[in-house]
């Protein structure tokens, strides 16, 4: 039931959603998340980002988040979509939708989507600055916390 | 020992290693993730420099991850990353 999909290039948001809905009409409401690259890090800025994931692993990962994700909530499908490769300041990286027949499931399934994946699938993000130098972006403790608000894996 | 160990490199453990995975038959001491470790630290200096930083180096066996004591064995897939930082 979930859509995951990892690809270099964008995605449109107006067709994902269509996708989640298309053919039913039991779905009250569809949460969503659209991460996007921001042109600061810690004051610096930013000339591009480099996402790279672990292709296989990255996948497996996204699916078994999602499953943890419908056997939480009452969803009527998700899906979770990762952009990979350079990315420049304003352009999406990652799209998250949660449809279910009521909207606090499909909202809270969203924020459990997007805090999961930042913890648990493989991708890491390398930052280009302005003076030429790139640096891996380290992992956050609030990202940690974030993902151990919502519990161990049931 | 039949066949070998797939093990694959990511983010900064790929460039400190300087290539992005390998097929490697370690000594059958080797069983662990964490023996596994021990041995890459003596291949090179850019393995020894890659794993030095210790508690920052995440693992996953047949792509789930796993932890030091996990088993490792001919024929396995394994990873080697930082702490992953997508979303």
């Amino acid at each position: 039931m979930a859509t995951v999909r990892v690809q270099e290039a964008d995605f449109d948001i107006t067709a994902e959603v269509a996708a989640l809905g298309a053919g039913r009409a039991d779905i009250g409401g569809i949460g969503s998340f659209i991460g996007t690259v921001r042109d600061v890090a810690g004051g610096r800025t930013i000339t591009a980002m480099t996402l790279e994931h672990y292709p296989g692993m990255t996948e497996r990962a996204l699916a078994r988040i999602a499953a943890e994700a419908e056997g939480r909530w009452p969803l009527l499908g998700c899906t979770l979509i990762h952009r990979v490769g350079r990315l420049l300041p304003g352009e999406n990286i990652v799209l998250v939708l949660a449809a279910s027949p009521h909207r606090h499931a499909a909202l809270e399934a969203t924020a459990f989507l997007i805090d999961w994946l930042k913890t648990a699938a493989p991708f890491w993000k390398k930052e280009s600055f302005a003076d030429g130098s790139e640096a891996w972006v380290d992992a956050r403790e609030a990202d940690t916390a974030a993902t151990e608000r919502w519990g161990r894996p049931a | 020992m039949a066949g070998t160990i797939h093990v694959l490199y990511f983010a900064w453990l790929r460039e400190r290693v300087g290539r992005s995975e390998e097929r490697l038959s370690p000594p059958d001491s080797v069983s662990t993730v964490a023996g596994l470790i021990d041995w890459l630290k003596t291949l090179s200096d850019g393995h020894a420099r890659a794993f030095a930083a210790g508690p920052l180096v995440r693992c996953a066996v047949n792509q789930d991850f796993a932890t030091p004591d996990a088993t490792v064995k001919p024929g396995d897939e394994v990873a080697f990353f930082p702490p992953v930082t997508g979303g």
